[in-house]
C-alpha cells in the first residue's frame, strides 16, 4: 500500500544526503586549501558552514513534525530516529572540517614545516569513511557499515603516527617549531574526530536496520543473528 | 509461574465449519494489560469473548483447548459458565448501560447473585464507582436514569458495573472506539490505574491507543496469532515482516 | 424537470385522495352508526336485560357475556401467546423446525374465523365435553388470537435491545435471570399492546363463539363459566337480521353496535396509552 509518509521519508533522506554531500565538500575543501595554503578556499570553507547548520536544523524539524504527525512504528521509526542522529553528526563533521579551515587560515602565511603525507592520506581515509557510512544508511547496507567502524581504528593508527612525528621528531627537539606543528596537530586530531563521527553514522545504521545496539560494544558485530 | 493468570493453550474455535481461532497460545500475566490488534475480521473479540465464554450463546460453536485462569480449565465439563463469568468481568464496544438508574445499573451484578443487605450494595456501588472515575460526576444523581449521561460516562458506568462483582480479570472489546479525545483520554488513565487491582486484555484497532496503554501486545490475523511480545518490542522492532507491515500502515 | 413536478404532485394527489376516500369510509360508518345507536343510549339500556321478545330492555347480558369470554380468551392467549413467544425468540435455536413452526403461527393467523369455531366444536364442546358455554367459546377465541399475541410479542422481544442479554450474562447471569430482569420488563409493554389489540379483535368476532357458546336469548347473567351467555356481537347480528320484527329492534341494533365499537374502541386505547408510556421509559 503506498503511503503518503513514503514521500515525507523520501525527501528527509534526500535532504540528509544533501548535508553530507555539503559536509564531505567541506572535508575536501579543507585538505585541499591545506595543501595549497589557500587562505580564500579556507574562507569559502568557513563560510559554506552556515549554510550547513541550517540545513541540519531544516532536516531535525521535519524529522520532529514526522513524529508528532505521523506516529512511525518500528523500521519507520528507527528510520527517522535514525536519521536524526546522523543529520547532528554529520553537523559536527562539517563543523570539524570548519576547524581545519581555522587550522589552514593560521597556518598559511609561514612555510610549510614538512612536506605533507601522511595527513592526506588521513584525510582520504576520513572522506572515505564518511562516504561509505551514509552509502550504508541509503542503501541499508549492513556489511558497509560494519566495514566503516573497522575501518576507524585505521583513522587512529594514522592519527598517532602523525603525532608521534610532529612532537618527537619535531617539537621535542625544536621548540620554536612548535607554532607550525601544533595546528598540524590539530588537523590531524580533526580529521580523527571526523573518523569517529563516521563510525558513529555506521553504528546507528546497524540499528536501524537490525534494531541491534552495536554502538560501545564492537564486539557485537560478530555475530550476525538477530 | 504464578505470574501468569491465564493460560491460552492450543485454544480453536469453530462456528459451525468456520474455523475462526486457530491454535492459539498465549500467557497473560497477572496485572498488565494485554492488547489485542489486528485487521477487521481476525478474530480478536472471538478470542476477548472466549475467555469469559461468552462465545457459548452462539448456536453451532465449538472449541478446542484449553483456556487456564488461576491453574483451572475454563472450559472443563464441570465448570459453569455462568460462575466464571462472575470472576471475569466485561466492558463491550458501545456502551450498554441497562434502562434503569445509575445506581441500579451498578447494583445489578451484586442483586442477581443473590446480596439483600442494602448497605453493603450502596458501598460496594460507591467503591465501583470510584474505581470507575465516575463517582465525583454524579453522585448526586444517582437514581437518576443512565440514559442521561454522556457516551464517555456511560462507558465509565459499564466499567463500574463490571467492577461491582469484583471479577479479577477485565475483558474490554474496543472500549474507547465510540467516544471522543477526552473521553478516551479518561478511560485510558483509568486503565492504568486499575491495572494495580486486575488483569486487563484489551481489543482495540487503535494501534496508538494498544502502544499507549498495553503492556504486551498480542497480533492477531486471519484467527491466527502472529506476535505476542512486550509491546515496546512490537511497536519498534517486531519480529515478523507481517506485524511490522500492519504497524506501519502497509496495509490493513 | 417539468415532468419530475408533475409526477409528484400526480402522486401526491393520488394518495391524498385515497386518504380522503378513507376518511369518508370511516367517517359515514361512524355517523351512521352514532346517528341511529345513540338515541338508544342510556344508563337503563346498558344495565337492563332485554325484555318483551327482545323489542325492548336493554343488552347488559351481553355486555357482561363478552366481558367474561374476553376474559376466558386472555387467560388462555397471554401466558400461553408470550411463553411461546419467548420461548421462540429466547431459547429456540434457529433451525427448520423452528422456522416452520413460526411459519405455521402466521399462517394461523390467516385461517377464517369460522374455521376456529367449527374447530373449537369438535375440541372444547365435544371432545373435552366442556358443553357450549362461556369457556369453550373463551377457549375457541384464545386459540384464534394466539397467533396474534405469539407474533406481537416476538416482535416486542426482538426490539429489546441485545445488549442487555450479553450485558447481564457478562455480570454472572443465568440465561433465565437475564431475561427475567432485563428483556421482559422492557419488553411486556409491547407485548400487551399487540396483545390487547388481539383480544379487541376476539371481543368482536362472531362466527367463533356462534356454535361455541352463545345465546341468542338468556335474559340474565351467566350462572358460570360452563353456561351459555349472550355476546354483544352474536346480539348485533341476531338484531339485524334474524329476529322477526327487524324493522322494529333496529335502533336497538345500532345501540348494540355503538356499545361494540366504543368498547372495542376503549380497549385500542388502553393499548396505545401503554405504548406511550413505555415509550417514556425508554427514553429515561
Amino acid at each position: 500500500m503506498k503511503r503518503h509518509f513514503d514521500q515525507e521519508l523520501k525527501i528527509l533522506k534526500t535532504d540528509l544526503l544533501k548535508l553530507a554531500t555539503m559536509a564531505e565538500e567541506s572535508i575536501h575543501c579543507s585538505i585541499e586549501a591545506l595543501k595549497a595554503r589557500d587562505k580564500v578556499l579556507a574562507k569559502k570553507v568557513i563560510d559554506t558552514d552556515c549554510r550547513i547548520d541550517e540545513l541540519e536544523l531544516i532536516n531535525e524539524e521535519r524529522a520532529i513534525d514526522l513524529l508528532a504527525l505521523r506516529q512511525p512504528m518500528a523500521r519507520d521509526l528507527r528510520f527517522i530516529t535514525t536519521g536524526m542522529k546522523i543529520n547532528s553528526e554529520l553537523e559536527r563533521i562539517a563543523d570539524l572540517a570548519e576547524n581545519i579551515a581555522q587550522r589552514v587560515i593560521e597556518l598559511a602565511d609561514e612555510p610549510l614545516l614538512k612536506p605533507l603525507i601522511d595527513i592526506p592520506k588521513l584525510a582520504e581515509v576520513a572522506r572515505k569513511m564518511v562516504k561509505q557510512a551514509i552509502d550504508s544508511f541509503v542503501n541499508q547496507d549492513e556489511e558497509l557499515a560494519k566495514k566503516v567502524i573497522l575501518y576507524d581504528s585505521e583513522a587512529d593508527k594514522l592519527r598517532n603516527l602523525v603525532y608521534n612525528e610532529l612532537i618527537h621528531d619535531y617539537m621535542v627537539k625544536d621548540g620554536t617549531t612548535a607554532t607550525r606543528a601544533v595546528p598540524l596537530l590539530l588537523i590531524a586530531r580533526h580529521l580523527e574526530r571526523i573518523c569517529d563521527h563516521a563510525s558513529y553514522i555506521a553504528t546507528d545504521v546497524i540499528y536501524m536496520i537490525k534494531a541491534k545496539v552495536v554502538k560501545h560494544h564492537p564486539e557485537r558485530l560478530k555475530n550476525n543473528n538477530h | 509461574m504464578e505470574d501468569i493468570k491465564i493460560k491460552v493453550e492450543d485454544f480453536s474455535f469453530y462456528y459451525g465449519s468456520v474455523q475462526a481461532l486457530k491454535n492459539i497460545n498465549i500467557d497473560v500475566r497477572r496485572n498488565r494489560v494485554l492488547g489485542i490488534i489486528g485487521p477487521s475480521g481476525c478474530g480478536k473479540s472471538t478470542f476477548l469473548r472466549s475467555i469469559n465464554r461468552m462465545n457459548e450463546v452462539i448456536a453451532g460453536s465449538r472449541i478446542e483447548g484449553r483456556v487456564i485462569v488461576d491453574g483451572k480449565n475454563i472450559y472443563d465439563s464441570n465448570v459453569d459458565a455462568v460462575e466464571i463469568r462472575k470472576n471475569i468481568g466485561m466492558v463491550f464496544q458501545k456502551s450498554n448501560p441497562f434502562p434503569k438508574s445509575i445506581f441500579d445499573n451498578v447494583a445489578y451484578g451484586l442483586k442477581i447473585n443473590g446480596i439483600r443487605d442494602k448497605d453493603y450494595i450502596s458501598d460496594k456501588v460507591e467503591r465501583s464507582l470510584k474505581d470507575a472515575a465516575l463517582w465525583k460526576e454524579i453522585k448526586d444523581r444517582l437514581h437518576k436514569s443512565a440514559f442521561e449521561l454522556s457516551g464517555g460516562q456511560q462507558q465509565r458506568l459499564c466499567i463500574a458495573r463490571a467492577l461491582a462483582v469484583e471479577p479479577e480479570i477485565l475483558l474490554m472489546d474496543e472500549p474507547a472506539s465510540a467516544l471522543d479525545p477526552t473521553a478516551t483520554h479518561k478511560i485510558e488513565e483509568l486503565i492504568e490505574a486499575l491495572k494495580q487491582k486486575y488483569t486487563i486484555v484489551i481489543v482495540t484497532h487503535n494501534m496508538q491507543q494498544a502502544a499507549r496503554i498495553s503492556d504486551f501486545c498480542a497480533f492477531f490475523m486471519l484467527g491466527e496469532l502472529i506476535e505476542y511480545d512486550l509491546t515496546n518490542i512490537v511497536f519498534t522492532k517486531p519480529s515478523k515482516k507481517i506485524t511490522e507491515d500492519y504497524i506501519t500502515g502497509r496495509f490493513g | 424537470m417539468r415532468i419530475k413536478r408533475f409526477q409528484e404532485k400526480l402522486g401526491f394527489l393520488f394518495l391524498s385522495f385515497c386518504m380522503v376516500v378513507i376518511l369518508l369510509i370511516l367517517i359515514t360508518i361512524f355517523y351512521d352508526i352514532i346517528s341511529k345507536g345513540s338515541s338508544k343510549i342510556s344508563w337503563e339500556f346498558l344495565a337492563a336485560s332485554p325484555s318483551n321478545g327482545m323489542t325492548e330492555g336493554g343488552i347488559f347480558p351481553a355486555i357482561v357475556g363478552t366481558f367474561l369470554v374476553t376474559l376466558i380468551t386472555a387467560a388462555l392467549a397471554i401466558p400461553l401467546g408470550m411463553g411461546c413467544a419467548i420461548y421462540l425468540n429466547e431459547y429456540a435455536k434457529d433451525s427448520k423446525i423452528t422456522r416452520l413452526i413460526r411459519m405455521s403461527i402466521r399462517n394461523l393467523s390467516g385461517v377464517p374465523s369460522i374455521v376456529y369455531g367449527l374447530f373449537g366444536v369438535v375440541l372444547f364442546v365435544q371432545l373435552m365435553r366442556l358443553d357450549t358455554s362461556i369457556l369453550s367459546a373463551g377457549l375457541t377465541l384464545g386459540l384464534m388470537t394466539l397467533p396474534w399475541t405469539i407474533t406481537a410479542s416476538e416482535e416486542a422481544l426482538k426490539n429489546v435491545p441485545n445488549s442487555y442479554r450479553q450485558g447481564a450474562l457478562a455480570l454472572g447471569a443465568t440465561k433465565w435471570q437475564s431475561i427475567k430482569t432485563n428483556v421482559l420488563p422492557y419488553a411486556v409493554p409491547g407485548m400487551l399492546t399487540g396483545t390487547i389489540l388481539g383480544l379487541s379483535r376476539a371481543a368482536g368476532e362472531t362466527a367463533p363463539i356462534l356454535f361455541t357458546g352463545a345465546a341468542f336469548f338468556l335474559p340474565f347473567i351467566p350462572k358460570s363459566l360452563f353456561s351459555q351467555f349472550m355476546a354483544l356481537p352474536y346480539h348485533l347480528y341476531i338484531m339485524a337480521t334474524q329476529h322477526h320484527a327487524i324493522e322494529k329492534v333496529r335502533p336497538i341494533a345500532y345501540g348494540t353496535a355503538l356499545v361494540l365499537v366504543v368498547l372495542i374502541f376503549l380497549m385500542n386505547l388502553s393499548a396505545i396509552i401503554i405504548r406511550y408510556n413505555l415509550r417514556k421509559v425508554k427514553k429515561g
